[in-house]
């Protein structure tokens, strides 16, 4: 699959507390009013002018912190296609792949606001157009490639009626 | 090769020989939930029809916003307990307590496997359980199967000597270790602690280290089962429950970590990363607006007792505000029953019902813009606390309790100097049987 879009820029440490702020706590099983909240706390332009298919592009351990696993979901919901980041927080990754938003582990300093990237997910490579260089990404543990291809955990024990992870 | 605490647990649930690096497929014997994760994994169980639970101990706490402060909120709680009735899954309802607290008081015991929708479960690794944070949708799934999968992790052991000097404790170990590491140094790691300072830290200290270590990226934080563990869960009426757990002798670990408590002086994390850790000298002097006591990092009973000693007979600072909540109704029970609320509430202070309180920002003391927070909780992450603009710092109880009659971030050590010129030495208060 290849992904296109534009890269929104952040920073290192971004939790899930700025990705999905508590104070919008109410709003939890009101996951499409919710995502107009994404990343509110870290950049408050972000949901209002990104467009569906642009990219999350951040340094390292993007999202640490709480377990809500509303965090990978409003960033789908709004409609990124992938979070890349130097790095991903244990509990996060877990819940991206579980609910189908794609990770992209690569050196992103390179990459800057605006800048015009292709993902192919299974080549494992990251094109950037505007600066016109090509990155490699780490690719998914075989478990969670599973899972992710068959859509996200539940389509994951639908189809297969148990966790089949080799 | 010798096995760690983590490989030991999830080989014996996964029946296989679990090593570092490998994957499991390992039962579950606790799965939970809390009200703010709860109600999307509620709905993922009833979009599979999965609503028979497999887990022996299917769980949901009402603790994140309890009682309800909105609509919203009240239909989440409904659903919850809704869910309860139908599938027999345990309700812990507002008073009860936090999660985690009432997870180690009442549901876990050591060699299980615990997973709970909230980064904290790792404090009942303290037990020597298996436990770990993950998402609705993980806890879900495991709730219902009765098993769940894990990369089994490699460990960190964390090797701890020597006496803390009075004034000083876990909270300040846990946060100068994940300073030392930084929030992503145990990425996907188990930090395994022990050493002498380990083998006689109180049970309720433990929880404190294992709660946090998910702030330095650990997948859990685990402690040996000892006779601390029987000790406390015989306090608790669960003497059968005990069982020893401890890591092979010649377990491998990835690293291996020492730390002499006696050269430990309290710490603090600065806005807005817990990993901003600093001795307590570049904090002195420090404006605090609000000191929160509470959270189920340091809002168990031991907490309480040493904050009180240092509050006791004193007035909070005009201008700072004490919030105190307790962790469980236990804990509330027997802080009301010592006397120790009322020390809180004659100081100017106010006493919430058990529950994560303002910890995550939903009520009970978000703060207002440009302000500052103590507070003994895990985090203090930016908006953390329901205002991008208000500023967390984090320290133990001592700190936070000698803080809030200063005024001011104040080093704890001093009240403990000055009672030890005086010729009094400070010793916990042993409640009359």
């Amino acid at each position: 699959m290849v992904l296109k879009g534009k890269a929104w820029k952040f920073g290192d440490s971004i939790s899930t507390d700025l990705i999905c702020p508590g104070r919008y706590f109410h709003l939890r099983s009101n996951l499409p009013e919710l995502a107009k909240h994404v990343l509110e706390d870290a950049d408050a332009q972000f949901a209002a002018q990104m467009a569906r298919g642009d990219f999350v592009v951040a340094g390292g351990n993007f999202g640490l912190g709480s377990s809500r696993e509303h965090a990978p979901t409003i960033i789908k919901l709004a409609g990124v296609s992938a979070v890349l980041a130097k790095s991903f927080a244990r509990i996060f990754y877990r819940n991206a792949i579980n609910v189908g938003l794609p990770l992209v582990e690569c050196d992103t300093d390179l990459i800057e606001q605006g800048d015009e990237l292709t993902v192919d997910l299974a080549a494992g490579t990251v094109q950037d157009f505007t600066k016109k260089i090509e990155l490699k990404s780490h690719s998914l543990p075989r478990a969670m490639l599973n899972i992710l291809n068959d859509g996200g955990l539940l389509a994951h024990i639908e189809k297969h009626g148990d966790f089949k992870l080799d | 090769m010798g096995k760690t605490l983590a490989e030991k647990m999830l080989s014996e649930k996964s029946g296989q020989d679990a090593c570092a690096g490998g994957i499991v497929i390992a039962r579950v014997d606790v799965a939970a939930f809390q009200d703010g994760t709860g109600p999307l994994g509620v709905r993922q169980l009833q979009k599979m029809h999965l609503e028979k639970l497999r887990a022996p101990k299917a769980i949901l706490f009402i603790d994140h916003a309890a009682p309800s402060p909105r609509k919203e909120l009240s239909n989440d709680h409904m659903l919850l307990r809704e869910f309860s009735r139908k599938s027999g899954a345990i309700l812990s309802d507002i008073g009860e307590g936090v999660i985690h607290q009432r997870l180690v008081e009442s549901y876990v015991k050591p060699g299980d496997v615990v997973i709970g929708a909230d980064s904290h479960t790792c404090t009942s690794g303290a037990l020597g359980a298996f436990a770990t944070g993950m998402g609705s949708t993980d806890v879900a799934i495991g709730m219902a199967m009765g098993r769940t999968w894990f990369k089994v992790p490699e460990t960190f052991r964390v090797e701890v000597k020597g006496d803390f000097t009075p004034g000083v404790g876990s909270k300040d170990l846990i946060l100068y270790l994940i300073g030392l590491l930084g929030a992503d140094g145990a990425t996907y790691k188990a930090l395994e602690f022990g050493g002498p300072a380990i083998e006689k830290m109180s049970m309720e200290s433990r929880f404190v280290l294992a709660n946090m270590a998910v702030e330095a990226g650990a997948k859990t934080g685990l402690i040996a089962s000892d006779r601390i563990t029987k000790e406390y869960l015989r306090s608790r009426g669960r003497t059968k429950d005990w069982r020893a757990l401890a890591p092979d002798k010649d377990a491998e670990y990835e690293r291996v970590i020492e730390i002499d408590a006696r050269k430990l002086v309290p710490q603090v994390a600065f806005p807005h990363t817990v990993d901003n850790t600093r001795n307590i000298s570049k904090a002195l002097g420090i404006k605090v607006d609000q000191v929160f006591l509470g959270t189920c990092t340091n809002g168990r009973i031991e907490d309480l007792k040493i904050a009180a000693q240092i509050i006791r007979g004193k007035q909070r600072a005009p201008g700072t505000r004490l919030v105190v909540v307790p962790a469980s109704r236990d804990v509330f029970l027997s802080a009301m029953k010592s006397g120790l609320l009322d020390v809180f509430v004659r100081a100017g202070g106010i006493v919430l019902g058990p529950g994560c309180g303002p910890c995550v920002g939903v009520h009970q003391g978000i703060l207002g813009d440009g302000e500052v927070c103590l507070s003994t909780a895990n985090r203090n992450f930016r908006g953390r606390m329901g205002n991008p603009e208000g500023l967390v710092y984090l320290a133990s109880p001592a700190t936070a309790a000698y803080s809030a009659i200063k005024g001011e971030i104040s080093d704890p050590r001093d009240v403990y100097a000055k009672k030890r010129r005086r010729g009094r030495v400070m010793k916990p208060r042993r409640k009359k049987k």
